[in-house]
């Protein structure tokens, strides 16, 4: 039974027929039967990567596989969210060693995405922490590829948005911990100069990130926080917290009911949340002790906050610059400002250096928005891309629903490279999906 | 630690039942027919809760092993849950009497052969607790779904009069009536949103109603008196209706 499914963007929306399997007989089976069809998990992509009109669900294929509690390695089926492999690591004293602004995404997804955190200036994507995960071909066959084994297949596999094949099962290192509190320190930087010499300063940091408000103008533009942690040990917590270092956090979450009316969002609105977020922080400094739910993961407390975006939903836009092209961020936030297109929340990061084959992540600056769909706002990203591919930059696949080829092309150096060896081993194009379609990843 | 033996453990409220039941310290015992596909469950309730599990092979079809099932498991399980069943179309039921036996024998007689057993060994042993899930299908018949229903009334009657018999022995018979399930029998179906219950709610439902002695549970309180009204509909009026 077709029905229509979206990505976290809730645009574009797709008729599809999602096949589910908990087994691994199954999926080898659905695999058999599916004329085409695109891995999916949590639906936590933003744009059209995970959609198709046949898709292959992994949510249910979500067992716990094995845990060496004193090395810290884990080894998960690729349907597991990583809310589920916090619950279970995070009181033996271990955390992901990278984790996205969500924990709704699955092991698979965060593969195929190769998704990146507040400390990729440290320790890089999630890739680069796999021992070696399993992939069932379109062929049907099963290979186990690491960075040693089979490596073409496993590099095209990190960030590869799922067209190598069907990851099943994901073996990776963890991250040690005392605590599961987060020694914070938030700075705030009057403006976009102030906010780069910040970053720079404290790099040493772990984690750090920064909130940036794009529409104010003159001499406060790119005024932004900083936040930056570490994880706690024992003797930094507050003595009321010592007593369970590894307690993991209450379950609040606060449901987002409805879709809201498009027009709630302007950049009137947009300006008074901006305002009032740049408020809150009434010192120029701050720090405190957090559990990590609100420091990784401040936006899963409000289950669906995509529809504040409304039911036309939104394109997030997610590009990194080198670190020499500091005038064309300038440049291309001075275009947003300008156009006064919404955006609640922009994130800016420093990466640190990367060179993989089609994984997003290089060393520069990313910054990502959020822009509700609007008549003209695909004009308006066309223009963004070429400022971001003048610079030297690329866009995040994971985010996109609307780049054209060609700016993929420009962005990533070993784009063909990439291509050669899905057709190697996903030679009839079996495994495709909307995006690659339009991206002529795939043919078809 | 006390254990549990999970019937027909391949299924997704049966992965959600195990996992709750683990949760909640309990040993876990999983028997289906195609027991490699066990591993992996057993190896996630090991790893996310500590407990210790086992597989069993059984066939709820192969009425003849059932005894030698129960004698082989490695200790006896102080509750049992009987999870397996099936269901296919009825249209296509009703012209194949191979789908229609294979309804009735999963949902009805393979349940009933095993819980011959489990019964008489818990009430020799003055204590014990059987689940069966059974389904608000089997609470009148209608014309969509009327053979899977029969089989599914059936195995209720056989709940209920069981949970009579085993009342003056200590035993306990819970019977579980989950309602619309989004499960892998349901995939094809469009479900009403509000009246679906996850696999996960059944198991929690399950445990609830193991720890209070609980008799006959709706999973979705709703459902107990959606049901209400349908089996109030006069027959006269009922026959004519489209359900």
């Amino acid at each position: 039974m077709k029905r229509a499914i979206a990505n976290w963007g809730n645009y574009p929306v797709m008729e599809s027929e999602e096949r589910f399997f908990s087994y691994d007989d199954q999926l080898e089976q659905l695999v058999r039967k599916s004329q085409h069809f695109i891995p999916r998990g949590n639906g936590r992509c933003y744009g059209d990567a995970s959609l198709a009109e046949e898709t292959i669900n992994t949510l249910k294929y979500d067992k716990i596989l094995s845990f060496d509690t004193g090395n810290g390695i884990f080894e998960c089926q690729s349907g597991l969210t990583l809310d589920k492999i916090l619950e279970v690591i995070v009181p033996k004293g271990w955390f992901l060693p990278v984790t996205p602004g969500t924990k709704f995404i699955t092991v698979g997804g965060a593969v195929g995405s190769d998704v990146h955190g507040k400390n990729h200036h440290v320790d890089g994507s999630f890739s680069n922490h796999i021992v070696e995960m399993e992939i069932l071909l379109a062929n049907g066959e099963k290979m186990v590829c690491s960075p040693h084994m089979h490596a073409d297949l496993f590099e095209a596999t990190c960030g590869g948005m799922g067209l190598t094949g069907m990851i099943t099962k994901v073996k990776f290192r963890l991250k040690k911990i005392e605590t599961s509190y987060i020694k914070q320190k938030q700075v705030k930087a009057r403006n976009l100069e102030e906010i780069i010499r910040l970053f720079e300063e404290y790099k040493h940091y772990t984690y750090s990130v920064a909130w940036i408000d794009c529409l104010k103008k003159g001499k406060n533009f790119g005024r932004s926080i900083l936040i930056l942690g570490e994880h706690a040990t024992v003797n930094e917590l507050p003595e009321k917290f010592r007593k369970e270092p590894l307690r993991l956090p209450a379950n609040k979450k606060i449901p987002f009911p409805f879709n809201l009316p498009s027009w709630v969002l302007n950049s009137f609105t947009v300006k008074l949340f901006n305002f009032l977020y740049y408020g809150k922080n009434f010192k120029r400094e701050i720090n405190n002790v957090v559990s990590y739910e609100p420091f990784f993961y401040p936006l899963d407390a409000i289950l669906n906050w995509n529809r504040g975006y409304g039911k036309k939903g939104f394109v997030q836009y997610q590009f990194v610059l080198p670190l020499d092209a500091q005038q064309g961020l300038i440049e291309i936030m001075k275009r947003i400002s300008d156009e006064g297109l919404g955006s609640f929340l922009a994130v800016l990061k420093v990466f640190g250096k990367q060179e993989s084959m089609i994984s997003f992540p290089k060393e520069g600056y990313t910054l990502a928005l959020d822009f509700p769909v609007r008549g003209n706002l695909f004009a308006f990203l066309d223009e963004l891309d070429q400022l971001v591919l003048k610079h030297g930059g690329r866009l995040y696949m994971s985010k996109d629903a609307r780049m054209k080829p060609e700016v993929l092309e420009a962005g990533y150096p070993r784009l063909n490279e990439f291509k050669k060896i899905v057709q190697r081993y996903n030679a009839e194009g079996k495994i495709r999906s909307a995006q690659s379609d339009r991206l002529l990843l795939t043919t078809h | 630690m006390p254990t549990v033996l999970i019937l027909g453990a391949t299924s997704d409220m049966a992965v959600a039942i195990a996992r709750k039941m683990a949760e909640k310290g309990y040993g876990i015992q999983l028997a289906a027919r195609n027991v490699n596909r066990l591993q992996a469950l057993c190896s996630d309730i090991n790893v996310r809760f500590g407990a210790a599990c086992t597989l069993h092979e059984f066939d709820a079809l192969d009425f003849s092993k059932h005894a030698s099932f129960f004698e082989s498991l490695p200790e006896k399980p102080e509750i049992t849950i009987c999870v397996f069943g099936y269901m296919s179309d009825n249209e296509e039921a009703r012209k194949n009497w191979a789908e229609t036996e294979r309804m009735i024998h999963s949902n009805y007689t393979g349940a009933v052969s095993i819980l011959n057993i489990v019964s008489n060994y818990y009430g020799e042993q003055k204590k014990g607790t059987i689940v069966g899930i059974s389904s608000v299908a089997g609470e009148r018949g209608r014309q969509s779904n009327y053979i899977y229903g029969s089989a599914k009334a059936a195995f209720t009657a056989y709940l209920s009069g069981l949970r009579n018999r085993m009342y003056a022995d200590g035993v306990h018979v819970v019977s579980i009536l989950p309602g619309f399930v989004y499960t892998r029998m349901t995939e094809h179906l469009k479900l009403p949103a509000l009246l679906t219950a996850k696999p996960e709610d059944v198991a929690n439902a399950v445990y609830k109603a193991i720890a209070a002695k609980k008799n006959t549970v709706y999973v979705k309180w709703f459902w107990r008196w959606i049901m209400l009204i349908i089996k109030c509909i006069p027959e006269f009026q009922f026959k004519k209706m489209k359900l």
